[in-house]
């Protein structure tokens, strides 16, 4: 199994032995009858947790199970976009260590996950909303986190392309985070599974959590596709099978899940340097390294469990990004998908213990639980050593919306869709 | 996905708003446990893999409300039906009023 640094001098080594040496990245565990922690699902927030409970906590006695691989949920499915330019004090001091983490992870794991600072630009179309993000602009750096105000001539200056004039929604300027960008989202989950790896956690893949085990109130291992598995700890992560998973614990769930939709065109030359998101209706784009245009918009808005879309939301997204920028019409589109989404009731995540004693909970991502990975990795791992909420999460309670303590950034209310 | 209301026949998905779950019903406010059944109708969802009854509205048609009876991992449509039918089956007492 793979012991090797990564550096430089690996990566020469290997050119000249016409790459004969690479050996796995991480080891392909079988399960053992009992581990200390059991994390749910292998996807960014399982992977990073498994990790920090290693290398933090230093508990390392700990599976990860996944039904299908590692990498083929979310985590392998969005946009890549990372950004901490939220609003609510519940919520920017949690984004912001993320956005921390992110900057540090490469050297933390050894691992090239292409981390780049490319800037997050947020387009405002009137003054009302130029208003809402002076307002945004200002909690963030109330908090320390990076914020700039920008005038249309500006935005000009960044990206001359833009549908500028547009009757009906013209573009005033924009608030920029030029510390947000992207993340390789593949290398993310293999970097962690790398590095828990190396550090005693076995990865068990193909390996679908079918029930609890208890005695009496308490959790004592899962059923899996794979066997029993005790644990002295449980914790869920698996995102769009929130509500499912949590049925098997006799829990129901302030969770609905929603299928969102994201696109790639065909490679083209460097165009789009940073993230650009419209303001006027959902759209946003980045380009990644190999010269595709990535972009998407809103969730399809109902129920779903399919990891594919519908027509109305494809169609809303192309117009979307004909009225930003009109010059990517004759670009053609290489694929388009679709994942699935536990929509919290507020917009906001929970990680927080379960009224099931020993069974812990990290959910409610949304469309945007990619940029959380380290900081859910880390508060997790946190709550299920310590059994306390990490000082970055207290806020994230599954009894909020008993108590009138909702996180909703939009405004919205109970309605997953709207969020 | 088509939905084809029961007035209006089979319609484009774009002409109709989704309103989510239909099970929850408005819980008794006098009950003694109004608390947990309000926390519950608001925010609590059984958010099934499989059949799912759902309140659709058609914006861009008749206006009705439908509950949509749909397979939310396959998209397949078993039943359309108009939600005031339902309800005033659920609340004989005041079906002569509407
Ligand atoms: C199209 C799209 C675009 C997005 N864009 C962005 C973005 O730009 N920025 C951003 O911040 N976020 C974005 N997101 C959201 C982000 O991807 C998710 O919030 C995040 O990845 C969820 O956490 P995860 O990585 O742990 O989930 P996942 O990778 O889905 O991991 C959950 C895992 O649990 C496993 N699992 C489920 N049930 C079981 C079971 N019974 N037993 C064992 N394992 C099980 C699944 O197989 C899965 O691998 C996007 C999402 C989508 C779909
Ligand atoms: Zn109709």
């Amino acid at each position: 199994m793979a012991r090797e640094h990564f550096s430089i001098f690996s990566i020469m080594r290997e050119a000249w032995r016409g790459h004969s040496g690479w050996t796995p990245t991480w080891r392909d565990a079988a399960p053992k009858p009992e581990y200390d922690v059991v994390i749910i699902g292998g996807g960014g927030h399982g992977l990073a947790t498994a990790y920090y409970l290693a290398r933090t906590f230093g508990i390392t006695n700990v599976a990860v199970v996944e039904k299908g691989w590692i990498g083929g949920g979310n985590v392998g499915r969005n946009t890549t976009i990372v950004r901490s330019n939220y609003l609510l004090p519940g919520n920017i001091p949690f984004y912001e260590l993320s956005m921390k983490l992110w900057e540090g992870l490469e050297q933390d794991i050894n691992y090239n996950a292409m981390v780049s600072q490319r800037g997050v630009l947020n387009l405002y179309h009137s003054d009302s909303q130029r208003d809402a993000y002076v307002r945004r602009g200002n909690a963030m750096r109330l908090h320390g986190v990076d914020a700039e105000l920008l005038d249309q001539a500006a935005v000009r200056r960044m990206v001359p392309f833009l549908n500028f004039d547009n009757a009906r929604f013209p573009i005033h300027g924009g608030l920029l985070q030029r510390r947000g960008g992207t993340v390789r989202h593949d290398a993310v989950a293999w970097g962690y599974a790398r590095a828990a790896s190396l550090r005693g956690v076995d990865i068990i893949q193909n390996c679908e959590v079918t029930g609890f085990r208890r005695d009496s109130d308490r959790v004592i291992g899962v059923e899996t596709s794979r066997g029993f598995i005790g644990a002295k700890q449980i914790g869920m992560a698996v995102a769009g099978n929130t509500s499912r998973v949590a049925a098997m614990a006799g829990l129901r769930l302030p969770i609905e899940s929603h299928v969102l939709q994201a696109f790639v065109s065909e490679s083209i030359k460097p165009f789009i340097d940073g993230v650009v998101t419209f303001g006027a209706g959902h759209f946003y784009i980045s380009q990644s390294d190999k010269g595709g245009l990535v972009f998407g918009g809103d969730i399809d808005g109902y129920n779903s469990y399919a990891q594919r879309g519908n027509f109305p939301v494809v169609e809303d997204v192309c117009e979307g990004g004909m009225a930003l920028m009109p010059r990517i019409g004759r670009i053609r589109l290489l694929r388009q998908w679709g994942g699935i989404m536990d929509m919290s009731m507020d917009g906001s995540p929970i990680i927080d213990r379960t009224p099931v004693a020993g069974l812990y909970l990290n959910a409610g991502w949304c469309y945007g639980g990619f940029k959380a990975t380290p900081a859910s990795g880390m508060c997790f791992a946190h709550l299920m050593a310590r059994d306390e909420p990490h000082a970055v999460a207290t806020a994230y309670r599954l009894n909020r919306f008993r108590t009138g303590h909702a996180i909703d950034e939009k405004g919205m209310g109970p309605q997953p869709n709207l969020h | 996905m088509r939905i084809t209301c029961p007035y209006c026949g089979n319609r484009s998905l774009d002409e109709f708003l989704y309103h989510g779950d239909a099970e929850p019903q408005r819980p008794d406010a006098t009950a003694d446990n109004a608390m947990d059944a309000f926390v519950s109708y608001a925010f609590e969802r059984t958010n099934p893999p499989g059949q799912h009854h759902e309140l659709w509205y058609h914006e861009a048609g008749c206006h009705a409300w439908l509950v949509v009876t749909r397979h939310v991992s396959t998209h397949a449509i078993s039943s359309v039906d108009i939600a005031r039918d339902l309800a005033k089956a659920r609340t004989p007492n005041t079906a002569g009023r509407a």
